[in-house]
């Protein structure tokens, strides 16, 4: 039987500092020109946590504000506020940076994080007040001095937390020459690890899932955790499994840039089906190394620095159970070696291909999830609004295939694929912000179908001149066995009526 | 423009001689293709890359302008960029980078 989605969650971490001392835009800009003008701009562009908790594209996202509203709402979004808008949301929430200075130090096992004395009870505070994390509390201890945090970072490297610009800790690095372990790659690693494990502490929570049942973990950021003689040797799976309390679980991380997560559900599905493991939790933690990634643009334009969250989810596969969505096994889209690299090869084998072997047709699919980047963010980039594109590449390609007329594709693009509303967090847009509000919509009955398609740019890492795609379709769950499956009666009654037919044939001889 | 693929024009142009040189760009907003236009015509407008300051004049077009889909076969246009061609806005796309190519290559033929 076809493995099930049993639910997704979603959350944001707002980190203004860690844009100014993090994002890789403004740490290039800074080692290669520090007096630059850029700079001293950025923090007047950065919003206020109520800002970021109101931004309605937020609320899309973690479930508090619904898609096609979202479409209906007036653009530019940044100057509209959800009213009343709260910082938890139906599949996660949005944690100030503070608290996540927190969470990333209780996830820290080797006592690289320190956090100062005053600022650590601010936070154990803040913490006893949040449902998820009072059980953690005792673990933040008792904070250290400012002059200790101060020596560390000018004395051995150590990489400083910041909130308004303010010291309030650091991490420090894990090895004295190890480039792996450097305070700078601890702390983005601990920011992925920190937001995985909201994610999942999120995801048991809003879906009642007893821990002690998830049995494995793929975790499939587009980081990666080592030292020098194993640089991407993992792993975050497990890593954050411990910090979450999945006592039963183990598991591996799984890359492949923003298409990780569509490979990682598969990989799921795949295990599931074949009755490897009963639960497996596909998480994905945030990139510091992207916030801020086109701030300057947004700075030239006279807009926010949108990119200000680390992004997260966790997805629950699981047994098919009757009544969650199906993971289609049998539409699995793939981009394979010899595809080819136009973008016409490409939608080709990743959307027309699992459509044809399934026997649907392009508006069979009600919603497709391609890339889901907010296009306030890309757009004063240069880079256009992501999920129209892709939905006009996919409209196009039914055109040519005859299945749709050319004058409905606007149509077409209006209708089968919500807005996009991830933050551009790489591995977080490519598919999987669909899954929670597509469930919904599915158990609401105004939709039987949508396709995930993750896409990945593998030519960053230089290995491959290759582009990746993989795709596969969840459906409302039939409440029936499939067809593809036998039971013990089915079973016997062919026995018996291959003995029969035998038997007259022998009769008849 | 991305700073290695400035610097591959830059290599290439050196190689070969700008005269033997032409850029096809294949990006999907006008802009884009206006600002990789400019960079490997007039030079890196955002003074970031191996092209700040350097201009190499280059012929240059989008994949999708009249002067390119003329030269090629039409079947095989049709496979690799007809989907494209459907989707993004060529007018716009051929206007910029028309402009630009007017304005600052060196060959004017």
């Amino acid at each position: 039987m076809f493995p099930v989605i049993k639910g997704a969650s979603y959350i944001l971490v707002n980190t203004p500092d860690m844009v100014i001392h993090n994002g890789t835009t403004q740490t290039l800009e800074r080692e290669t020109n520090p007096d630059s003008e850029y700079l001293k701009k950025v923090s007047q562009h950065l919003r206020s946590f109520e800002d970021v908790v109101s931004y309605p594209v937020n609320q899309t996202y973690i479930g508090n504000f619904d898609p096609e509203e979202l479409s209906k709402m007036q653009r530019p979004w940044y100057e509209k506020k959800i009213e009343n808008a709260s910082r938890y949301g139906k599949f996660g929430e949005i944690m100030p940076e503070d608290e996540f200075y927190g969470l990333m130090k209780i996830s820290d096992v080797f006592d690289l994080v320190v956090l100062e004395k005053a600022f650590t009870e601010e936070v154990k505070e803040k913490f006893e007040h949040h449902k998820l994390l009072k059980v953690y509390a005792s673990k933040l201890k008792d904070g250290s001095e400012i002059e200790e945090i101060e020596k560390l970072i000018e004395n051995v490297g150590a990489e400083g937390l910041y909130i308004n610009n303010k010291l309030v800790g650091c991490v420090k690095r894990a090895h004295e020459f190890d480039k792996n372990l450097t305070a700078h790659v601890i702390t983005e690693n601990l920011a992925v690890k920190a937001s995985g494990v909201l994610a999942i502490l999120n995801l048991i929570d809003k879906f009642g899932i007893d821990a002690n049942e998830i049995d494995y973990i793929i975790e499939c950021s587009e980081e990666a955790c080592g030292d020098m003689n194993q640089r991407g040797g993992g792993n975050f799976a497990k890593a954050i499994g411990e910090i979450a309390g999945l006592k039963n679980a183990t598991g591996c991380d799984v890359r492949g840039f923003c298409a990780g997560p569509t490979h990682a559900l598969l990989n799921a599905a795949g295990l599931i089906q074949s009755g490897v493991f009963k639960n497996i939790i596909v998480v994905g933690g945030g990139a510091t190394a992207k916030l801020g990634m086109n701030g300057r643009d947004h700075v030239k334009k006279g807009i926010p620095i949108l990119e200000d969250v680390l992004g997260g989810f966790a997805v629950l596969v699981s047994e098919n159970d009757g009544v969650s969505p199906v993971i289609r096994t049998d539409s699995v889209g793939k981009h394979s070696i010899g595809a080819g690299a136009s973008p016409q090869a490409v939608i080709e084998a990743i959307v027309a291909a699992p459509l044809e072997k399934t026997g649907l047709s392009f508006t069979d699919i009600d919603l497709y999830a391609p890339e889901m980047q907010n296009p306030e963010i890309t757009e004063p980039a240069g880079a256009g609004d992501v999920p129209i594109q892709n939905y006009k590449m996919i409209g196009a390609l039914a055109v040519k295939k005859g299945q749709i007329e050319r004058t409905h594709l606007p149509e077409f693009v209006k209708n089968h694929g919500f807005v996009g509303y991830a933050p551009t967090q790489g591995h977080v847009p490519s598919g999987v912000p669909i899954i929670g509000h597509g469930m919904e919509k599915i158990k609401e009955g105004k939709i039987n179908r949508f396709m995930i398609v993750g896409k990945g740019s593998l030519f960053l890492a230089r290995m491959t001149n290759l582009f990746d795609g993989i795709s596969f379709i969840v459906e409302k769950n039939s409440g029936k066995e499939d067809e593809g499956t036998v039971s013990k009666e089915e079973v016997k009654s062919m026995v018996a009526e291959a003995m029969k037919e035998f038997a007259s044939y022998l009769l008849s001889k | 423009m991305d700073l290695e693929i400035q610097q591959r024009v830059k290599d290439l142009t050196e190689k070969f001689g700008a005269e033997n040189v032409v850029v096809l760009l294949g990006g999907s907003e006008a802009e884009t293709a206006g600002l990789s236009a400019e960079t490997v015509t007039a030079g890196d407008p955002t003074y970031a890359g191996p092209l700040a300051g350097i201009s190499l004049g280059l012929r240059v077009y989008h994949v999708l302008e009249e002067e390119i889909k003329n030269e090629c076969d039409a079947a095989v246009f049709d496979e690799q960029c007809g989907m494209m061609e459907m989707v993004l806005d060529v007018e716009a796309i051929s206007n910029e980078v028309k402009s630009i190519r007017e304005q600052y290559t060196q060959f004017k033929d």
